[in-house]
């Protein structure tokens, strides 16, 4: 039996969170979910963990953190001091407090852009990657569940496909993998 | 459910009062100063501390109007409860303005008319002479009973609407929604100005020397800091008793937000301040600093530490936000953070080299006025229901979830 992938299609967010949810409760595996917007609620619902995106935020403004140390240190303090309004400029711990800006600005802009350029290579989503989005329908006005037969043995696949009418699904699509 | 105060926490008010006042006996009697500066300086710290958490929330409780934030319906009597110490706190801090005035302390130094006498060439002052415009007696009341007559009408007249919106439904309920839209607009503009104002007037003045174009909103965010802290502990204490039982752990969370992100505004605004006037080194502008970084530096940056790196390490993460335990720990550290800073503003520019460090006098009265507040508070929260009736939102508020 070759495996399958099905397409479930909704028209309304909550009623796919429903029909989720009754999936979730008969042993159903949800795969992923496919929505113009993020549907709120629906990640405990599909059993998504936790996005980590905002370790990875942390880690790249300290990231930022440290190298505007290293810059500010290097350019103000070893290489090349300058007198700015009568500043000491011996020992960095003396000026740090006119590198604040620079450290804050630094930090957040590292933490910002490591973030969204995180987000966008983890969901292969950078500018000009293919859209990996079963059905262009997803970005405009339509809801989809996305089901595999291979990790769903338990049921068949016309078992699937039956429980899926029961919910008031709009579009039932297969495909083989 | 309404909420009725604990045989253990009426205990507790009564001996917080009395260990403090002990304490501030003692204090008085070992106070050497003229006129007794000290207990005066330490008394009106205190005060304001206090006055501007219940002013804290007032202001948030009045946005939440404005921004028709729904989430905080659950909890808006904690924030209500909390703005009922602003009467009795204005009456303390006005206790101190009429004694500064008729010159029975001498916190506000140039409020004595001496200074700005020409024929008197031994306490003639220039530079206050300079300011006679804004800062003489007859302005600067006009300004103070302006002020506080505001703030004590707005937080009387919010309670009284709300309560009044418990018994309502259907349109009377949305066209009183629209009435404390209308009302808390107007709040938060007049508030915009008041809280620049009396930070100048009452705090900024002390050091009558030194001016700051800052100050007014650095005051601002240690207000709305402690209002935040205060609130997020009391909800807390509400849901460890059993009370509030609706409010789940995306209100805490989001509460805990706030503490977060107001201490960073204070933080800011703070450092703003600072980094400025470091720079420029102006001599007229570095006194306020010099005095505190000379005498009292580990007062100064130690409740800088407190009040920014504090709530930023450690309220950062999701999970700490969402413990109890965690949240209310940390929101009593930054508490007595604030606490140090109200001090530090107001103590060295009193007081001058009498200040040495905090004593007996500035903790008995912080305790003694921390059993009047938290007195005040849960007999407020206790005169009605804790959760409210009837609100346009308080459907979504029950089902927050972040």
């Amino acid at each position: 039996m070759a495996n399958k992938v099905i397409y479930a299609i909704y028209e309304d967010p909550e009623e796919l969170k429903g029909a989720a949810r009754k999936l979730i409760t008969a042993g159903v595996q949800v795969r992923d979910v496919f929505s113009p917007f993020p549907i709120h609620g629906i990640d405990p619902i599909i059993g998504l963990k936790r996005t980590r995106l905002g370790i990875v935020s942390f880690m790249f403004g300290m990231m930022g953190l440290s190298l505007a140390v290293l810059g500010t240190y290097y350019m103000m303090i070893y290489d090349w001091p300058m007198n700015i309004g009568g500043k000491p400029n011996h020992y960095y711990y003396q000026n740090v407090t006119g590198f604040v800006p620079v450290l804050f600005e630094f930090t957040v802009l590292c933490a910002a852009h490591g973030m969204a350029i995180t987000y966008l290579i983890r969901n292969k989503t950078l500018p000009g990657m293919p859209a990996r989005n079963p059905d262009p329908r997803s970005t405009n006005d339509k809801f989809i569940i996305e089901l595999r037969t291979e990790e769903n043995t338990q049921h068949a696949p016309e078992a699937i496909t039956a429980m899926l009418r029961e919910t008031p699904v709009f579009e039932i699509n297969e495909r083989q993998c | 459910m309404n909420f009725t105060i604990s045989k253990r926490a009426r205990t507790f008010t009564l001996a917080l009062i009395v260990i403090g006042l002990v304490m501030a006996a003692f204090g008085v009697a070992g106070d050497h100063t003229d006129h007794k500066q000290y207990t005066w300086a330490a008394f009106y710290a205190n005060a304001l501390f206090f006055f501007f958490i219940g002013l804290g929330c007032l202001f948030f409780y009045a946005l939440n109007h404005v921004t028709e934030t729904a989430w905080t319906v659950l909890v808006k009597r904690v924030y209500e409860a909390i703005a009922q110490y602003v009467p009795l706190g204005a009456i303390t801090v006005l206790v101190v303005l009429v004694a500064g005035s008729m010159g029975l302390n001498h916190i506000w130094h140039w409020m004595d008319a001496r200074t700005v006498d020409v024929n008197d060439a031994a306490n003639y002052d220039t530079h206050i002479a300079k300011l006679t415009a804004y800062l003489n007696k007859p302005f600067f009341w006009v300004r103070a009973i302006l002020m506080l007559a505001t703030f004590v009408f707005f937080t009387r007249w919010f309670r009284k609407h709300s309560l009044k919106m418990d018994q309502e439904t259907g349109e009377t309920l949305l066209r009183s929604h629209w009435k404390n839209y209308h009302r808390s607009v107007g709040f938060i503009v007049l508030f915009a100005f008041f809280s620049s104002l009396l930070a100048w007037d009452w705090i900024m003045s002390i050091d009558v020397h030194w001016k700051s174009a800052l100050f007014g909103w650095y005051v601002f965010g240690g207000m709305w800091a402690g209002g935040m802290i205060t609130a997020v502990v009391l909800v807390l204490y509400l849901k460890g008793k059993g009370y509030l039982p609706q409010v789940n752990g995306s209100h805490i969370q989001d509460m805990g937000k706030w503490v977060f992100a107001v201490s960073f505004l204070w933080s800011y605004l703070y450092f703003v301040q600072y980094l400025l006037i470091w720079y420029s080194d102006i001599p007229e502008e570095v006194t306020y600093y010099k005095v505190r970084i000379d005498h009292h530096p580990w007062l100064m940056w130690g409740m800088f530490f407190v009040n920014f790196a504090l709530p930023m390490v450690l309220l950062m993460s999701r999970d700490s936000k969402r413990s109890p335990k965690f949240l209310i720990g940390v929101g009593v550290l930054i508490f007595i953070g604030h606490w140090l800073d109200t001090v530090q503003m107001i103590m060295p520019g009193s007081l001058g080299l009498h200040f040495e460090h905090i004593g007996m006098l500035e903790i008995g009265f912080f305790l003694a006025f921390l059993g009047v507040f938290v007195h005040t508070v849960l007999s407020a929260l206790a005169k009605a229901p804790l959760t409210v009736v009837a609100h346009p939102f308080l459907e979504e508020s029950v089902h927050h979830h972040i």
